[in-house]
C-alpha cells in the first residue's frame, strides 16, 4: 500500500510544483494548498499503514493488549491540516485584496514594493 | 520547581496576547497590558538565564508524558540567551511604539499581533520536539502576516504577498522533512531523535530530509540562493515591524538551522560543509552588493540583514567549538545592532518626513545626538573596533583562519569594508547633506530615542567590555555542539553536564 501512496504524493507535490511557477498569484496559492495536502499524506505514509484496531486503552490498564493503529500520524496531521486551512483562507483573502487594489493578479506586475525603474545612488563620493 | 521557568516566556505574553486581543476597544489600556507583558516576560527570560547560567539544562515535559513520548521544552544557554535578547529587543520595541505607532494602527490590532509574534519565537526558542517547532514557526508566521499588513497599503499587501507565499512553502518543506524524519526514525524529540539518528543506518530518506531542512530553514533565514523574499516585503512594513522582524525573524530560522546541524546532523561529513560554506560566501556578498544600489534607508538596512546572516552562517560552516561561538556572539550582537538602525530610521524619517535618502539631509545640524546615536550601530555593524560588531566579525574571522577557510576570513573583511559603503551612504545623504527642499527637521519624540539609546549603551557595553560575552558564547557553544548534554538532560535523571546515556 505504502508505494500506491507515494507515488500519488509525488503526483501530488508535481502538480503542486507546477501550478507554484505560475505568474498567477490564485495559481500560485491553488499549489501551496495542493503542496500541503501531499505533505499530510507523507506523513500519514511515513507512519507506516497497517490494519489494526484503534488505539484505545482498555481501562486499567497501562499499555494495550494487542498491536494497535499508530495514532501519533494522524494528530500531526490534525495540527498541520488545521494550520494549513487557516493559512490558506488568510492567503486566499491576502490574493483577493491584492487583485482588487493592484488590479492585476500578475506576479510580474506586481513591482510597487520594489519599483522596476529606481535610479542609482551615486557609485562613489 | 526550576522547571516551570521554562514557561513563562511563552505563557505571559500568550495571556497578554489574549488581553490585549479581549481589550480591542481602549488602545490605552492594551499598550498598558502589552508593556506589563514585555516588561515581566523581560523578568522572566533573566530568571531563565541564571538558572542556565552554571550549565544546567532545564527541560519540562508536558501533561505528564515522559520523553520520548510528550512535547517537552528544554533550555541551555543557546536558547535562554536568544529569548532574553528577543525579549529585551520587544520591549524597546514597544518603547519606541508609544512614539510612532499610529490609532490606526492600534485599531487593526498590532498589540495582540506583536505579543503573538513574540509568543512564537520564544516559543521556537525553547522548544525540544521538532514538530512543536514546526507549529511555533506558523504561529509565528500567521503574526507576522498580520503585522506586515498593518496598513493595508498596497506596497504592504504586494510585500505580503511574496513574504507569505515564500514562507510558507518554507514551513510546508520543514513539514515535510519533519515527515520523512519521522518515517526515518520514528520519533520527534530532538534529545531522542541525537539517540536515535547515528545508530540509523545513512540513507536516501535521511540525506534528504537534512537538505529540506537546509532549505526550509534557509529561506526563513535569508539564505543567498533563497533571500529574495526579505527585501520585497520588509521596507513596506511600518518602522516598528520592520524593526523586530529585522531583528528576530531571520535569527529564528538561523537559531533552527544551528539546533538541527548540531544535534541532528553533521556539518562534518563531506558534502554538506563546502555548501554551507559557499552559501555563506554569497549571502555575505549577494546581500551587501544589493545594499550598495539603494535609495531607502529601510532597503539598505533590508538587505544588510542578509549579509550579516552570512556570517553567522560562517560559524556553521568552519563548524569548530571557536565558529559557533563565534556565531552565538554575532547573534546576540546583530539583533541588537539592526534593530537599533531600523529604530534609527524610523527616527530619520521623523525627522525628515522620508525613508528616500534623496528626500532627506540636514540632520547633523538639526539632530546631533540623532547623528551619534546612528554612528554608534552604524560603525558597530561595520566591525569597527572597539564596537561589538568588530569582536563579533573578530570571532567568526579568527575562526576562520584557525579551521582552514581562510577564503571565508577574506570574503568577509572584504563585506565588511562595503558594508562600511553603505554606511557612509546613509551618513552623508541624510546627516551631513543639506536637506533638498531646506525646511527645518522635526523635533523626534524622546519615547523613540530612548530606545536607541538604551540598546547604543548595550553595543558600546559589549563593545568595551566583551569577555563576559565571549566567555558565555564559549560556553553556549560548548554545550551546543556535544549533543551528550542535552540527552543527559533528559534521560541521565540529574540535570548534570556530560552524562552519556
Amino acid at each position: 500500500m505504502e508505494p500506491v501512496l507515494a507515488i500519488f504524493v509525488g503526483l501530488l507535490f508535481t502538480t503542486a510544483i507546477y501550478l507554484m511557477t505560475s505568474r498567477h498569484t490564485i495559481r500560485i496559492l491553488m499549489g501551496v494548498a495542493v503542496l500541503g495536502n501531499g505533505v499530510n499524506l507523507l506523513i500519514f505514509t511515513s507512519g507506516r499503514l497497517t490494519r489494526d484496531v484503534p488505539p484505545i486503552i482498555p481501562a486499567g490498564l497501562d499499555a494495550p493488549l494487542i498491536p494497535i493503529a499508530n495514532p501519533l500520524p494522524q494528530a500531526l496531521i490534525l495540527t498541520a491540516i488545521v494550520i494549513s486551512f487557516s493559512f490558506f483562507a488568510f492567503l486566499l483573502v491576502l490574493g483577493f485584496r491584492a487583485y482588487q487594489e493592484l488590479a492585476t493578479d500578475d506576479s510580474r506586475d506586481m513591482r510597487l514594493a520594489e519599483p522596476a525603474d529606481d535610479p542609482l545612488p551615486p557609485l562613489g563620493y | 520547581m526550576f522547571d516551570t521557568l521554562l514557561l513563562w516566556p511563552v505563557i505571559l505574553p500568550l495571556a497578554g496576547a489574549a488581553l490585549a486581543a479581549a481589550l480591542h476597544a481602549f488602545p490605552a489600556v492594551q499598550r498598558q497590558v502589552a508593556l506589563t507583558t514585555m516588561v515581566l516576560t523581560f523578568g522572566a527570560s533573566l530568571f531563565l538565564v541564571d538558572a542556565v547560567m552554571e550549565g544546567a539544562i532545564l527541560t519540562k515535559a508536558f501533561g505528564g508524558w515522559m520523553p520520548p513520548f510528550g512535547i517537552v521544552f528544554v533550555a541551555d544557554r543557546f536558547s535562554a540567551a536568544m529569548v532574553v535578547i528577543s525579549s529585551l529587543l520587544a520591549l524597546c520595541a514597544l518603547v519606541f511604539a508609544m512614539g510612532d505607532l499610529r490609532q490606526r494602527q492600534v485599531r487593526s490590532g498590532f498589540y495582540p499581533l506583536f505579543l503573538g509574534l513574540m509568543i512564537g519565537v520564544n516559543g521556537a526558542f525553547l522548544t525540544g520536539d521538532i514538530f512543536n517547532l514546526y507549529v511555533w514557526f506558523e504561529v509565528m508566521l500567521i503574526a507576522t502576516l498580520g503585522l506586515i499588513t498593518l496598513d493595508r497599503t498596497r506596497a504592504q499587501i504586494d510585500g505580503a504577498i511574496k513574504y507569505a507565499v515564500l514562507n510558507l512553502f518554507s514551513t510546508i518543506l520543514f513539514l515535510m522533512a519533519v515527515g520523512l524524519l519521522y518515517g526515518a526514525t520514528g520519533t520527534l524529540n530532538m534529545a531522542d531523535l541525537a539517540v536515535v539518528l547515528p545508530q540509523t543506518e545513512p540513507s536516501a530518506a535521511l540525506t534528504l530530509t537534512a537538505m529540506m531542512f537546509l532549505l526550509a530553514f534557509g529561506i526563513k533565514a535569508g539564505f543567498f540562493p533563497m533571500f529574495f523574499w526579505l527585501p520585497a516585503s520588509y521596507h513596506t512594513a511600518s518602522i516598528i515591524v520592520s524593526a523586530v522582524f529585522a531583528g528576530l525573524l531571520t535569527k529564528v530560522g538561523v537559531y533552527a538551522l544551528f539546533r538541527v546541524f548540531t544535534l541532528l546532523f553533521e556539518v562534518d561529513n563531506g558534502t554538506l560543509k563546502p555548501l554551507i560554506a559557499v552559501i555563506a560566501a554569497g549571502t555575505m556578498l549577494f546581500g551587501v552588493f544589493g545594499a550598495a544600489i539603494q535609495w531607502d534607508v529601510r532597503r539598505i538596512l533590508s538587505f544588510h540583514i542578509i549579509s550579516q546572516i552570512g556570517y553567522i552562517m560562517l560559524g556553521l560552516a568552519v563548524a569548530t567549538p571557536l565558529a559557533l561561538a563565534g556565531a552565538v556572539f554575532y547573534i546576540i550582537h546583530h539583533i541588537v545592532v539592526k534593530a537599533n538602525l531600523f529604530f534609527v530610521a524610523g527616527a530619520i524619517h521623523r525627522a525628515t518626513g522620508s525613508f528616500d535618502l534623496r528626500k532627506s539631509g540636514g540632520l547633523m545640524k538639526a539632530s546631533p545626538l540623532l547623528a551619534v546615536l546612528f554612528a554608534i550601530p552604524a560603525l558597530s555593524l561595520a566591525g569597527i573596533p572597539p564596537l561589538s560588531g568588530f569582536w563579533a566579525k573578530f570571532m567568526v574571522v579568527d575562526a576562520s583562519f584557525q579551521g582552514e577557510a581562510a577564503w571565508l576570513a577574506a570574503v568577509a573583511l572584504f563585506v565588511g569594508l562595503l558594508t562600511i559603503f553603505s554606511m557612509s551612504k546613509i551618513w552623508i545623504e541624510a546627516f551631513w547633506k543639506e536637506h533638498p527642499r531646506a525646511v527645518r527637521a522635526r523635533p523626534v519624540p524622546a519615547v523613540m530615542l530612548v530606545p536607541i539609546a538604551a540598546l547604543g549603551i548595550i553595543t558600546l557595553a559589549i563593545g568595551f567590555n566583551p569577555e563576559p560575552l565571549v566567555a558565555f558564547s564559549n560556553l553556549a557553544a560548548e554545550s551546543m555542539g556535544d549533543r551528550t548534554q542535552l540527552i543527559g538532560a533528559f534521560y541521565g535523571g540529574e540535570h548534570t553536564a556530560g552524562v552519556t546515556p
